[in-house]
């Protein structure tokens, strides 16, 4: 049964538990930081438009990967059995989801920001700001959407990081095509009534990665 | 007589394969050597195939502009598939384009569509009558695949590399209703089926790949291409690829079981909205999308549906066919697995 109360209960927890290691989010943030400037080096100078554009949603999927895969990690058997007694199952990848999409907003926008700050901002002149900002933070949820399921998948596997890359990867490409597709035109300074079919369809994918998420996620959890 | 659907898929396929690779094209004109006519006499030579022209009873032919004709001064066969005709191009035709029409008496008419630009537009020509077409009625017209251009022989890979994808699709139907019942019932015979229809289904995609990837090399230039349908296919095999690893890396087979199958329901839903969504993103050179016209419209004629849709069949029953032995082999070796632990 989805009970808001025991949602948000849940959601409270991750953020609590999270802060409390303020090393991973360090981490996570270091190697944002890093991948940008590895291929900042890499790249020195400006870069076109297209250019541009691949290369940030790049950087934001492997930050997304790194991100997401740990959010099952700490769930061991004790964990969860104690988890199990208290709360319905489908409510914990729901909280989960919610918190990760929460945690993607921040990344993405963060990434945005260190990204624009060493490449140069001289693309976002034409561009329109707002749908673009809005591309990415879709795009970044998104990822959240289809891979908490999957990051559950590969911690129940014993496998975390290795396996989310490999069974994610194929779930995300598509969703991966239709923002880039969305931001490039954002950047190109279409008008919203071009870009919004693209971003439709990605809410869309969303909804059904949380609805699916809602009704498989029980069965990982009996053993 | 359980299995005489499995007889039917050989027979089928065996069909498929001999009338698909036998069948000759109809003739056709491939090459002019001239694509612009401008008023006065002109020679131009013309490549054919699968013709069988002959010097004692030579063809005859005409240029058509908006249904107007102008005949040819003289007919000289070259070879059997290649001809040299004489014309005296009058000015004043109509339109832009004009279709090269070869009358053979054994193959019949043969046209080149929109063979010649003939610039500047009158107001039409005189109509001046051809000299008696010796035209014999061909008794029955031979079975014969169409000549499309850049296909050309190719057009047979529509009996394998399409049915390849519509068998994959099935598999994959069938793999993740066996997973859907695995979660239900936990019953390790409805995991096998799960993991068998995956492998076929994967095998089918692969050949799927690699035959569309043939046929691209020939009409297309390249072996790949960034094409819509062709990221929707690359997709759908990584997944299964990926079924296959997440399967491989859980030793426990229950566990391995139950993962493999929520794995397996949430990437077969996403991917089917993926490959209803992905052709709205942009356009494709694949038939089908982007103003392509799939065989399906008129491009498809019913020469080719004839062994297409037992083709279709045919693969399908077959992939069915190997799924069961697929699921049978796996259920032997959990026994014999099961048999050695005790």
């Amino acid at each position: 049964m989805m009970r808001p109360q025991e949602i948000i209960g849940l959601v409270r927890l991750e953020v609590a538990l999270d802060l409390r290691q303020k090393a991973s989010w360090a981490g996570m943030l270091l190697y944002t930081v890093s991948a940008v400037y590895l291929c900042y080096l890499g790249v020195r100078g400006g870069l076109p438009l297209p250019t541009w554009n691949a290369l940030f949603w790049t950087v934001l999927l492997f930050a997304a990967f790194n991100a997401l895969a740990r959010s099952f990690q700490r769930e061991d058997t004790g964990r969860q059995i104690y988890l199990h007694t208290l709360v319905d199952p489908r409510n914990v990848v729901l909280a989960r989801t919610l918190y990760n999409m929460a945690v993607m907003l921040v990344l993405s926008l963060l990434t945005l920001a260190v990204y624009v700050l060493m490449f140069g901002g001289g693309v976002l002149d034409e561009a329109e700001v707002g749908v673009f900002v809005l591309s990415v933070v879709l795009g970044g949820t998104g990822f959240a959407t289809v891979l908490t399921l999957i990051s559950a998948i590969a911690a129940r596997a014993g496998n975390g990081m290795g396996l989310t890359a490999i069974l994610g990867f194929p779930l995300v490409l598509p969703l991966l095509l239709s923002v880039m597709r969305a931001s490039k035109l954002a950047l190109d300074g279409m008008p919203w009534s071009i870009t919004s079919t693209y971003l439709l369809w990605l809410v869309l994918i969303d909804v059904l990665a949380l609805a699916l998420a809602y009704l498989l996620f029980p069965y990982l959890w009996r053993d | 007589m359980s299995h005489w659907w499995k007889a039917l898929g050989v027979v089928l396929l065996l069909g498929v394969v001999l009338v698909g690779l036998r069948t000759p094209l109809s003739p056709a004109l491939v090459h002019v050597s001239e694509d612009k006519l401008a008023p006065g006499p002109v020679t131009i030579e013309v490549l054919a195939y699968n013709t069988h022209f002959s010097a004692k009873a030579p063809p005859q032919a005409w240029i058509e502009n908006d249904g107007q004709r102008v005949c040819t001064d003289a007919v000289e066969v070259l070879a059997d598939n290649s001809l040299k005709l004489s014309f005296s191009v009058p000015a004043g035709l109509r339109k832009d384009l004009s279709h090269l029409v070869v009358h053979d008496p054994k193959a019949g008419a043969i046209t080149l569509y929109d063979a010649f630009w003939t610039g500047a537009k009158g107001n039409g020509i005189a109509d001046a009558p051809c000299p008696s077409m010796n035209v014999q009625a061909n008794t029955v017209e031979p079975f014969r695949f169409p000549h499309r251009s850049l296909l050309n022989e190719s057009v047979r890979n529509l009996f394998f590399h399409v049915p390849m994808w519509f068998a994959m699709m099935v598999l994959m139907t069938i793999s993740v209703v066996h997973s859907v019942r695995y979660l239900r019932s936990n019953d390790l015979v409805q995991d096998d089926g799960a993991l068998g229809a995956a492998y076929v289904g994967l095998l089918f995609a692969v050949l799927g790949l690699v035959t569309g990837s043939i046929w691209a090399r020939v009409t297309w230039g390249a072996w790949w291409t960034s094409d819509t349908k062709l990221n929707g296919a690359a997709v759908t095999t990584l997944i299964y690829c990926a079924y296959l690893v997440l399967r491989g890396s859980v030793p426990d087979e229950r566990k391995a079981a139950r993962l493999a199958a929520v794995y397996n329901i949430f990437a077969y839903v996403l991917m089917v909205v993926f490959l209803m969504i992905l052709p709205r993103l942009s356009d494709s050179l694949h038939p089908g999308n982007g103003g392509n016209p799939a065989f399906s419209q008129y491009d498809l004629d019913e020469r080719l549906r004839l062994v297409f849709y037992p083709a279709v069949l045919g693969w399908i029953l077959l992939a069915t066919w190997a799924y069961t032995l697929a699921r049978r082999a796996r259920r032997l070796q959990t026994l014999m697995h099961h048999a050695h632990d005790a």
